[in-house]
């Protein structure tokens, strides 16, 4: 009995979602009375930062050492995860609630006919197995259980706070019926900026609206990210619009955040904007306007023209930096 | 090309989200329903941009009661040749995939879209689901897709970045944002919707894996705390000491 967790890396880079996931895994396995937390990561990795999972919680990690695994197929992917699960008797398979989590989560919950849960904001309790997660983008949390014997959760990113322990993980081969010839996506090419966390994993994100009035004026809110190592983000009309990349785009029908601190600069607060934000742990407002609704949502705020707050600002966090 | 696109309901965005039955069950008075924005938006529009390109049919599917007709008529109007309902209250998204997987096995379609998540559920679960009861490969969170001859190329979103890839045809595609531009239903549309056909079958037998126990609302958020625009450095002084974020 096991509790099985998927190892997200980048070229053997093991992704802190992944981290986030071992110790939920980690504490699954100890409400179901100290199960073994097995990890399972493919492709081309290192050793070394496989062992270092079990700070994280994990006591074994299972490798398969091909590079077919290197890009990523999710048909191939998700048969040797379900594989392992059944190899390792998993009554719970874990992962991260992103852009790999999103598409094998699915797959391998069919595969093994397991109840899922996508985007867990709590650890699984009771002896119906309860896990809350946010619902109606923000505007609401539900608690569901599962039915089923077995079950598949991903874990929703900076839900939970990073929890380091000691101890390494054994590193061991698993062999598995899927290879090269398996996989029917051929992947190009991969671009990711480098320099800056991914909006959904951001713990610090500055966003801006229409009111900064155009591209050119964006410069103050990347001097504003950068001096606080924040991620870029904004609202629907500027995407649309071609001022920002689309990915930037926060909201309902946009990325939906949940960083420790959320900065709103010349935004109005639409309801579509507030759902993608609300789960954000500190809210800034800075708007010219006093009405604005998304003051309500704010827990700081000020009432000012961007163009003269902003500037100073950077300045305040430079001193505060420097000191 | 055979294109299938799965659309479903959700709440109007603006929305107030309110609860019944011991916060049990969504409460649903005064609450208008539009298609899913990223079906509509995306999947719907480029598949039948697909379609106008190679030629070939676009027929949705939704899983869902009568008040379901409406919105596949909008989808009819906006372009989809025909349509299919399973009717049923889909009970969780394995129950939907089953039903959508149990239709679209007979029918071999090159294509099959979805959006990328319902914005009242947000399980981006149905997608993959769906693939892997059907064998077929999956491109989730697609921002854009050109096709030629069996061979699609498609950007797709992920973590700080792009990944470009092909894959040839029969797939499933989860749409969002960039796949394609809105497109509003013009008179013609309406018109031409009103006599496209809409097939309703009966759901096939699918366990249903999870189960709601209750709902909540979010704490309301304390009143905001406004800071002086002279004096940001108080702002930050705010953010270090007593929020603790920064
Ligand atoms: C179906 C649907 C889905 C949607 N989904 C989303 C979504 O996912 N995300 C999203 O963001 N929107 C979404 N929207 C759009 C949403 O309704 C709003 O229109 C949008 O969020 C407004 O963007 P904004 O706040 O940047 O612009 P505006 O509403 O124009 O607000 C600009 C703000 O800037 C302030 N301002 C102006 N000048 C200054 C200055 N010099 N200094 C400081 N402040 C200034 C103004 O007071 C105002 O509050 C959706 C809409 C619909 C119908
Ligand atoms: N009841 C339904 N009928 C048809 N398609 C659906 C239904 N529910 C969800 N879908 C499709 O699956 C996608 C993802 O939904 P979800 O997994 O619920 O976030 C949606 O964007 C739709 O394309």
């Amino acid at each position: 009995m096991s509790v099985l967790v998927y190892v997200d890396h980048i070229k053997g880079t093991v992704k802190k979602g992944t981290y986030e996931a071992v110790n939920y895994a980690a504490k699954v396995a100890e409400s179901l009375g100290g199960k073994e937390v097995i990890a399972l990561a493919l492709g081309t990795t290192n050793n070394d930062s496989l062992a270092a999972l079990g700070t994280y919680g994990a006591s074994k990690v299972l490798t398969v050492n091909d590079a077919a695994f290197d890009t990523f197929d999710s048909r191939p992917i998700a048969k040797v995860i379900a594989e392992a699960a059944s190899a390792n008797a998993a009554e719970v398979v874990v992962f991260s609630h992103n852009s790999s989590g999103k598409a094998l989560a699915p797959r391998v919950a069919v595969r093994l006919e397991a109840g899922l849960i996508t985007g867990a904001s709590s650890v699984p309790s009771g002896d119906d197995f309860t896990v809350r997660r946010s619902v109606f983008s923000g505007k609401a949390f539900a608690d569901y259980t599962i039915n089923s014997a077995i079950k598949v959760l991903s874990v929703n990113p900076n839900s939970f706070p990073l929890e380091e322990g000691e101890g390494t993980a054994s590193v061991e081969a698993f062999s598995t019926s899927v290879g090269a010839g398996d996989f029917k996506v051929k992947v190009l090419e991969v671009s990711r900026s480098t320099d800056t966390v991914p909006l959904p994993e951001a713990e610090l994100v500055v966003s801006a609206g229409r009111g900064l009035k155009g591209p050119e004026n964006w410069g103050m809110v990347e001097d504003l990210a950068t001096i606080l190592g924040a991620t870029t983000a904004c609202s629907r009309p500027v995407a649309d619009v071609g001022w920002r990349p689309h990915h930037e785009h926060v909201g309902q029908t946009g990325v939906t955040v949940q960083p420790n601190l959320y900065i709103a600069i010349g935004i109005s607060g639409a309801i579509q904007h507030l759902a993608g934000v609300n789960n954000s742990k500190v809210i800034v407002v800075i708007n010219k306007d006093p009405e604005a609704p998304f003051f309500k949502a704010a827990d700081y705020g000020i009432v000012g023209d961007a163009f003269e707050v902003v500037p100073k600002l950077i300045e305040a966090l430079k001193e505060f930096k420097n000191s | 090309m055979k294109l299938l696109v799965c659309i479903c309901k959700t709440p109007d965005t603006t929305a107030k989200i309110s609860f019944t039955n011991d916060n049990t069950q969504f409460d649903t008075n005064n609450v208008s329903f539009i298609m899913n924005p990223t079906d509509e938006w995306y999947a719907l529009v480029r598949a039948i941009e697909v379609k106008e390109q190679l030629g070939g049919t676009v027929t949705v599917i939704t899983v869902g009661q009568k008040d379901l007709d409406q919105i596949v008529r909008k989808a009819l109007a906006i372009g989809a040749d025909n349509a299919v309902r399973v009717n049923a209250e889909p009970t969780d998204a394995y129950f939907v995939a089953k039903q959508i997987a149990a239709h679209a096995q007979g029918e071999n379609y090159d294509l099959i879209f979805t959006g990328k998540e319902t914005i009242d559920y947000n399980g981006f679960m149905v997608g993959g689901m769906l693939a892997e009861l059907l064998d077929l490969p999956f491109v989730s969170l697609a921002n854009h897709m050109e096709i030629e001859g069996n061979t699609a190329t498609v950007s797709r979103d992920i973590e700080g970045g792009v990944e470009k890839l092909t894959v040839d045809t029969p797939f499933v595609v989860s749409a969002q944002k960039g796949m394609a531009e809105q497109r509003i239903p013009n008179m013609r549309g309406i018109m031409m919707a009103r006599r496209k056909p809409l097939k309703v079958v009966e759901p096939v037998a699918a366990a249903s894996l999870i189960s709601t126990k209750v709902y909540e609302l979010p704490p309301e958020r304390k009143s905001v705390k406004l800071v002086d625009p002279e004096n940001p450095a108080e702002l930050v002084r705010l953010l270090h000491e007593e929020a603790k974020v920064i």
